[in-house]
């Protein structure tokens, strides 16, 4: 069981309509209730015209089951859950590009790369793009190691997630929906 | 080709389709088009042409709430747009359903600041219950549709449809079809049968229930099912200040109003209930008090279609998430006959204290040559006004004591700002209530400050013959502020006093009659004509400066920390159980 203190990680997904200005509104609950959001990701998902967004901030259970209320107010948003990450598999994305040459002088970043499972994605003579997929230790893991390298950029993507349960509710919920329209 | 439509005609027929044959609107150049076209149609629909874009939505508001009905706006772009946004906010807080259209820029100008550019998109997602804007005309029946569901269904509240300037002009062939459904929203959701066992279990069970009665309960119809509840179970009733009027005043049940500057009765005993069933009400902070000491002894039992309002301020032991009239009728077989006599009588105790220290004409005092005071003015109009008015107040010490004396005989008799408090909502808002409910006397308690915030709307009065009754109670001062700088601020009256024009002739040339009084003495007689004035009228009536809204609950203290005056707290009898 994952304890609920006030400064828990939550992720946020929220299905929707894909409907112009969604994200203002989404963030729009957050800053009233003083919620900084940690991460953000949005995309389509398996279900055909729905968008999934995903939002990590650090909150408790109480706020985030009102947070949830208040999402899904929302017209145009069709479902919105909170998890904990014992509740979800997810990943976030990181590049980094450090200077060629010094990735040539230091040896020592190649065994890096290899240690972190991380791979180069673009090399040109000034610059070496790497790619690092994990959860948040992981990628800021290789981050402080590569500082010492004059790393000279660095971007983590927001997380992505999907659900550990083997219920898909909102697919139950839009189906339920489709059979009582008629 | 011959049957296209443009976006502005497709909006005007879509109106008619749902029956709108009122609407309160200002035009100005991103909506002439929408204009244009409703003058083909003068003989089905009529547009209020207020004074001010405020006053439009305000009327719409005091309109939708005694219409049942959703109240529509037009307005331009621009500042006519940014004019709408204090009755937005409002109809959001007070659940008030609106279709509000404003005009946009062209499509393609969007984002470069173009003239009267304003991003309503923006401005507005947060105090609307939907945003739209519609860019081209096909889409205008499909969100107009989806406008009208989204507004007047669930818990109801504003919709504002932003029409670009193109898209009125441009043609479709797209008929208007009512919307009854959209995926992700489920406005009248089923309440579940476990929950309504567990409701009733806690009703058969309590000794000392109370029930919280909000606007839930009006926008619902569920005034029957509430009193038959009441009645068969024998439990109190109080209510918020919009849920006045869902039992008659006189009803034995009824017991008053909570919060801040309610009666006694039902808020001494809130934290003495011990079970608290809140329907169609949000535990509002002004409700509550703090909320930390509110009702200790109570379980409390929530019944609102707005799930997001579970456990929000206040938490409740058992929820029923559905509309407050199918809840109550569900909840009526299994709730068993029962007598709570003492508890009841209790409520009474405590309100003939109040009724002694405040509201007998020994408290108002009997001089007929001293102005009268506040809480008698609104109990002589209510008593004239007689069975079916309507109250529609602005807001501060005449909104207050107004609402908690008035004596409301049928349901929707009260229009007032709740949530936001909007000073200058009274005059536009009575303008509209009447409207809407043509054939009830409506009377409308404002005060010289927010009459003046919106008092250019004399001139919809004047334009549209409206017979709004106004009582001005005209301390020439900003007085429910006042009364906090006497009681809390040492008297330091920092921009409280005002210097006011002669409200009567300033009625005068707007054509409305309008009468000074400036004693006791004079009342009555002043009463009697304007309610048998067949037509608008005002009463400037001059109150003390000093006479203040008591009982009063302080922010910061328990909803049973009751002031009397401004030196003595409430101590209830120990025989008032
Ligand atoms: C738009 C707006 N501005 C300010 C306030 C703060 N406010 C609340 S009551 C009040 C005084 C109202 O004075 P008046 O209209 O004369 O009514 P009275 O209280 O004397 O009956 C003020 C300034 C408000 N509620 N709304």
């Amino acid at each position: 069981m994952t304890t609920h203190d006030e400064s828990t990680l939550y992720t946020v997904t929220v299905f929707s309509e894909n409907h112009v200005g969604l994200l203002n509104q989404l963030s729009i609950i957050f800053t009233r209730r003083c919620l900084n959001i940690e991460s953000i990701s949005a995309s389509t998902c398996s279900i055909p015209g729905v968008h999934k967004i995903v939002i990590t901030c650090h909150s408790s259970q109480s706020m985030m089951d009102k947070v949830i209320g208040q999402i899904e107010k929302r017209i145009d948003v069709i479902k919105a859950f909170y998890f904990t990450d014992d509740e979800i598999v997810y990943q976030e994305v990181a590049l980094y590009k450090v200077p060629t040459p010094v990735m040539l002088r230091e040896n020592h970043v190649e065994e890096i790369i290899r240690r972190h499972n991380a791979r180069i994605l673009e090399i040109t003579p000034e610059y070496t793009v790497i790619e690092k997929t994990g959860h948040y230790s992981e990628t800021e893991e290789l981050f402080r190691e590569l500082q010492r390298y004059e790393l000279k950029q660095f971007m983590r993507s927001g997380r992505v997630a999907v659900t550990r349960s083997p219920i898909e509710h909102v697919d139950n919920f839009l189906n339920q929906r489709l059979t009582n329209e008629y | 080709m011959s049957d296209k439509i443009t976006g502005a005609e497709a909006l005007v027929r879509g109106l008619i389709a749902e029956h709108v044959d009122r609407v309160f609107g200002y035009p100005g150049g991103y909506i002439i088009p929408v204009f244009d076209t409703l003058y083909d149609y003068t003989d089905r629909i009529t547009n209020v042409l207020t004074r001010h874009e405020q006053g439009a939505i305000h009327a719409a508001q005091g309109y939708a709430r005694t219409s049942h009905r959703p109240g529509v706006v037009i307005a331009t772009s621009g500042p006519a747009a940014t004019n709408l946004i204090t009755g937005l906010s409002d109809a959001m807080m007070d659940s008030t359903p609106l279709v509000v259209i404003t005009g946009q820029a062209p499509a393609s100008m969007l984002g470069t600041d173009a003239f009267q550019e304003t991003d309503v998109m923006g401005i507005t997602q947060p105090i609307a219950k939907w945003s739209y804007q519609i860019r081209h005309a096909d889409k205008v029946a499909w969100a107009l549709a989806r406008a009208f569901h989204i507004a007047s269904t669930g818990r109801p509240g504003p919709v504002v449809l932003d029409f670009t300037k193109d898209a009125q002009i441009q043609l479709t062939d797209r008929a208007y079809e009512p919307c009854r459904f959209i995926r992700s929203y489920i406005p009248k959701p089923t309440p579940a049968e476990a929950d309504i066992a567990l409701a009733a279990e806690m009703i058969n069970r309590a000794s000392r229930p109370m029930i919280l009665a909000g606007q839930g309960i009006t926008i619902a119809e569920a005034e029957q099912a509430l009193k038959a509840l009441a009645e068969k179970a024998h439990i109190p009733v109080a209510a918020t200040l919009l849920g006045l009027s869902v039992l008659p005043s006189s009803h034995p049940l009824f017991k008053g109003m909570l919060g801040m500057h309610g009666n006694i009765g039902p808020n001494i005993n809130t934290n003495r209930a011990d079970l608290i069933i809140a329907i169609g009400m949000r535990f509002d902070d002004r409700v509550t008090g703090v909320t930390e000491s509110y009702a200790p002894q109570a379980r409390i039992l929530h019944i609102d279609i707005d799930r997001s309002e579970f456990n929000k301020n206040i938490r409740a032991h058992a929820t029923v998430h559905g509309d407050a009239r199918e809840v109550l009728e569900a909840l009526l077989p299994l709730v068993k006959p029962a007598r709570h006599d003492e508890w009841v009588r209790s409520f009474d105790r405590h309100n003939t204290i109040e009724h002694e220290n405040v509201d007998t004409t020994a408290a108002y005092g009997t001089d007929p040559t001293k102005a009268p005071t506040m809480g008698e003015v609104a109990r002589k109009v209510s008593e004239a006004a007689g069975a079916g008015a309507i109250l529609v107040t602005d807001v501060g010490q005449n909104q207050m004591l107004s609402a908690r004396y008035f004596r409301y005989t049928s349901p929707r008799s009260i229009v007032t700002s709740g949530g936001l408090g909007t000073m200058g909502f009274g005059l536009p808002a009575a303008i509209g209530a009447k409207m809407g409910a043509p054939e009830r006397p409506v009377c409308l308690f404002t005060g010289d400050g927010g009459l003046q915030m919106t008092v250019q709307e004399l001139g919809t009065i004047m334009q549209y013959g409206t017979a709004v009754k106004i009582i001005l109670l005209n301390n020439n001062f900003l007085g429910n502020v006042r009364q906090w700088q006497a009681l809390f601020f040492n008297g330091r009256f920092s921009q409280t006093p005002m210097l006011n024009p002669d409200f009567k002739t300033l009625a005068a040339s707007y054509g409305i009659p309008a009468e000074d009084v400036a004693t006791r003495g004079e009342l009555q007689c002043a009463i009697t004509r304007m309610m048998e004035h067949d037509g608008p009228y005002l009463l400037n009536i001059n109150i003390d400066p000093a006479d203040m809204v008591f009982p009063m609950t302080p922010v910061g203290k328990p909803v049973d920390y009751i002031m009397l005056n401004p030196s003595d707290v409430y101590q209830p009898l120990p025989d008032i159980s």
